[in-house]
């Protein structure tokens, strides 16, 4: 039993990850259609931003701020630097491309995350950072025969009151009600009033600041962060988006959580080393009897 | 009512639902061999819903469709095609990255068998297939009028030649029953003319049955031998044009009744 | 006014029969004045042109977002090699088996997800590589030794002394087995399959009430690209005499979608194209070593800004896909 609740701690851990970044892939799908494939790099980018600020930074935000401000601190710097490479990948890689149709943005897509990867390859070099041992809180606690880390709860926290906000953000507010009606019809959107360069500008930089404050929390989780992490978290967040249902955001972050849950499941019971499959193959039967994931998709079609 | 005894296709009691909406409700149709029906009702009467079961798009959660004796409720779009009959979309859906011939000879496509290694092969029976194909194509493009822009992509065609390229490819199939939905919208009323003529003389010429969905009254009254009315997914009325021209539940359906008017 | 063979989409013929004799000219003098380092890139052109002309009919004719196709092309090289090595089978033997193999795999997994919507389809197919992938990696029966892949594969051999095994030989025997393939392509467009496949692509609705069973036509190009990307693996896995899962990542699918989209989708000539930029831009910009993926990526973006129909569009998608610039141009006059 004590397994079973530590595992579904770091599930949920590792899945509000997952939801996170699904987030973004699920906010720019919904209303662009385009798979953001650069949308991991922007992760990994706050991973590395807030690498150096750590490391940089470390005597000033600890004197001033102690491990946990240190933290926060780390994660706002790296999801204001996203959030403007965010803007300006859209503008510079994405919005030229829109008119030539989906397939076009995708190879753009495509070529946008080869450079960031790359980018970050070359400015931080291309072997494995850690973020210092030094300013991690590493406090464990001990609730009867469970064991987790008061970090882990950090991260959960942190991890929940931002899908909670971004969650209030879209459903309860005029302008969430904005962007959801632009992911449901772009044109009948703008023909209502909606500023659609607004609406852009705003999923351009929510998403990756939200990736970006996932990579820090990742650094901190796991402390070991590499150039191609953007790679392989951004292809089990774009799997989650997918499982939870295109255009859905509730979806995207359920879709998270019960992958990383599922993962880690996957791993402790069966193997680790065939966990990835495992993952897979539940998104690809889910598929198969609910075409358009879990949680239903958003999108109209009339025959 | 025209003849009883040449029924092509019954529509028995069909029903279907879309969650919690009832779009067909028990909706019985009657299609009687070399005739022009009419199916006609305000937006939303679940028309182009009834077009959709009959052609395999959707399945219907009750009733038959049964076209020359065969049930074919339920099948696949391509194998009612293959069955006989053939439907063109409200809103047109051509092939717009392939010519105007290559989307009529699309149509041929069930009509012919030939294979991946005969393809490769260049056997003479595919040959002498894809040599069919063409002829056919290309006749049927003659009969439309289209043959100057054959070799056009079909998206660079002017609106009213789309409608007729889409009837074009629908009459490729070689079918027996040309299912049209509101294929004179968009047209102004010299095309809409040129339509009724195209279609009145496709029922003289050919071997055909039409079944069309129009919301334009000149059309109807025009070239249908009968009518049927739909609304909220029923049938209210059916009958001779003139008579549903007159019928007071079909003007309340369109209008509203005396109190809402 | 005279009118093209709309379906002859060969654009070699006709007025550019010299140009072929050129080229054909050039492709039979460079194996002997090349150095093997240059004719061995050749052959890796050669392979990424094969890849490409198998995941353009899926992705190109059909239209279906097929990021996953790295996994048939290593069923072929692992069936080759796992054959070879364990039974001794001679290579070119492998050559219809290994197509089998891979044909048969995408035949099996495509049955129950073929009817996916495109964006579905195409997390399923980037799932179905990244399982092959680490399958291979983790061992299964012992029979794909794992990380370190397979090892010891034979040359082909036509029997005696007939034996591939330079440079050149390997060269010539990609290009033959690539040229037999467009022809065999070229035909498939031309005839009802390939009008289906197009149909499919523009329509899949109107594609089934005109009579074309897309279900059926939607895996059969499948199979076909799977069975070409395993006949890929085979020449591949006996070139390299070894295999190993990292040469089937994600990465190598991502290549060879670009590959389909930057030369031009349903374009062979395109795909030919947009294999020679994937093959050759890395040599190219070998001395700017770490700046070159970064140049890579710039320029994907640039040509999807430019010339979003791809280098060599086919000739009916050219008409539509205008340059950017010129409609901004529109826009400010």
């Amino acid at each position: 039993m004590e397994v079973f609740l530590e595992q579904l701690i770091n599930g949920l851990t590792i899945g509000s990850f997952y939801a996170l970044i699904a987030l973004g892939y699920s906010m720019v799908y919904g209303i662009l259609k385009l798979i953001n494939f650069a949308h991991g790099d922007f992760f990994a980018l706050g991973s590395y931003v807030g690498y150096t600020v750590l490391v940089f930074g470390s005597a000033f935000v600890t004197s001033h701020f102690g491990l946990w401000g240190g933290m926060i601190a780390a994660m706002l710097v790296a999801a204001v630097c996203v959030a403007f490479v965010g803007v300006a990948v859209e503008r510079a890689a994405y919005r030229p491309i829109y008119p030539a149709g989906r397939l076009p943005a995708v190879v753009s897509a495509l070529g946008a995350s080869i450079f960031l990867q790359n980018a970050i390859m070359v400015i931080w070099g291309p072997r494995y950072q850690a973020y210092p041992a030094s300013l991690i809180p590493n406090i464990h606690i001990q609730l009867g025969n469970i064991h987790i880390t008061l970090l882990q709860i950090v991260i959960l926290v942190l991890s929940f009151f931002l899908m909670g906000a971004l969650y209030w953000l879209i459903q309860k507010t005029t302008f969430g009600a904005a962007i959801r009606a632009t992911a449901l019809d772009k044109d009948t959107a703008s023909l209502m009033g909606i500023n659609f360069n607004r609406v852009i500008f705003f999923i351009f930089t929510l998403g990756p600041a939200l990736g970006a404050m996932t990579g820090v929390m990742v650094g901190m989780y796991y402390r070991q962060i590499s150039f191609t992490m953007g790679w392989n978290y951004g292809l089990k967040a774009f799997t989650a988006t997918i499982l939870g249902g295109i255009g859905n955001l509730p979806g995207a972050m359920f879709g998270g959580l019960i992958l990383g849950v599922l993962e880690m499941f996957g791993a402790a019971y069966i193997s680790a080393a065939w966990k990835d499959v495992f993952v897979f193959l539940i998104l690809i039967l889910v598929l198969i009897f609910r075409p358009t994931g879990l949680f239903g998709e958003k999108v109209a079609e009339k025959v | 009512m025209p003849d009883k005894n040449k029924t092509l296709l019954v529509n028995q009691k069909l029903t279907k639902l879309f969650g919690g909406l009832t779009a067909v409700n028990n909706f019985d149709l009657d299609v009687h061999q070399g005739k022009i029906f009419s199916l006609i009702g305000p937006n939303g009467a679940g028309k182009t819903t009834v077009f959709n079961v009959v052609t395999g798009i959707y399945t219907p959660e009750g009733g038959k469709v049964i076209f020359k004796g065969n049930d074919i409720t339920g099948k696949k779009p391509h194998e009612i095609v293959s069955y006989g009959i053939a439907r063109t979309f409200q809103n047109i859906r051509l092939f717009s990255n392939m010519t105007c011939l290559e989307n009529i000879m699309s149509g041929q496509h069930c009509r012919a068998t030939s294979g991946t290694w005969a393809s490769i092969f260049r056997t003479s029976h595919q040959k002498k297939e894809e040599a069919n194909i063409r002829t056919v194509a290309e006749s049927r493009i003659r009969q439309v009028g289209l043959w100057d822009s054959r070799d056009e992509l079909a998206k660079n065609i002017a609106y009213g030649s789309q409608r007729m390229l889409e009837i074009a490819r629908a009459l490729g199939t070689d079918p027996m029953l040309l299912i049209l939905d509101e294929p004179s919208s968009g047209l102004n009323q010299k095309e809409t003319e040129s339509l009724m003529e195209f279609l009145t003389g496709l029922i003289k010429d050919e071997d055909i049955t039409i079944l069309l969905i129009e919301h334009d009254m000149n059309v109807v009254m025009g070239i249908s031998d009968w009518v049927v009315v739909m609304d909220e997914g029923k049938k209210i009325a059916e009958g001779h044009p003139e008579d549903i021209y007159h019928n007071a539940r079909v003007i309340e359906a369109y209008l509203g009744s005396e109190e809402t008017r | 006014m005279k009118y093209s063979k709309t379906l002859n989409h060969n654009p070699f013929f006709g007025s550019r029969h010299s140009v072929l004799i050129i080229v054909l000219g050039l492709f039979f003098i460079y194996p002997f004045i090349a150095s093997n380092y240059y004719i061995d890139i050749a052959f890796f052109f050669g392979i990424y042109t094969l890849l490409g002309l198998s995941l353009n009919i899926v992705l190109g004719e059909v239209g279906l977002f097929d990021l996953g196709h790295a996994g048939f092309y290593a069923i072929g090289a692992y069936t080759t090699a796992i054959l070879n090595t364990k039974f001794g089978i001679p290579i070119l033997i492998l050559i219809p088996v290994s197509a089998l193999a891979a044909g048969l795999f995408a035949y099996i997994v495509c049955s129950p997800i073929i009817h996916l919507r495109g964006d579905y389809l195409c997390i399923v197919t980037i799932g179905m590589g990244e399982i092959v992938r680490l399958a291979l990696i983790n061992n299964p029966f012992d029979l794909t030794g794992g990380p370190n892949g397979v090892f010891g594969i034979d040359f082909p051999t036509l029997g005696g002394p007939f034996v591939i095994d330079s440079s050149i030989e390997y060269y010539f025997l990609i290009w033959i087995v690539v040229g037999l393939t467009i022809v065999g392509l070229i035909r498939l467009q031309n005839s009802r399959i390939g009008r289906a496949w197009n149909c499919i692509r523009e329509d899949e609705v109107a594609a089934g009430t005109s009579g074309i069973n897309v279900r059926f036509y939607k895996l059969l190009a499948f199979v076909i690209g799977a069975a070409l990307a395993g006949v890929a693996g085979n020449i591949y896995a006996s070139k390299l005499m070894c295999v190993s899962p990292e040469s089937f990542t994600f990465w190598e699918s991502c290549l060879m979608f670009c590959i389909v989209l930057i030369g031009g989708m349903g374009s062979i000539p395109g795909v030919i194209i947009g294999a020679g930029f994937i093959s050759l831009f890395p040599e190219i910009f070998r001395p700017f070593a770490m700046y070159r993926m970064l140049v890579f990526g710039t320029v994907m973006i640039l040509m999807m800004m430019f010339r979003p129909g791809g280098a060599w569009p086919r000739k009916r998608e050219g008409v539509a896909f205008q340059s950017l610039v010129t409609r901004m141009r529109e826009k400010d006059a």
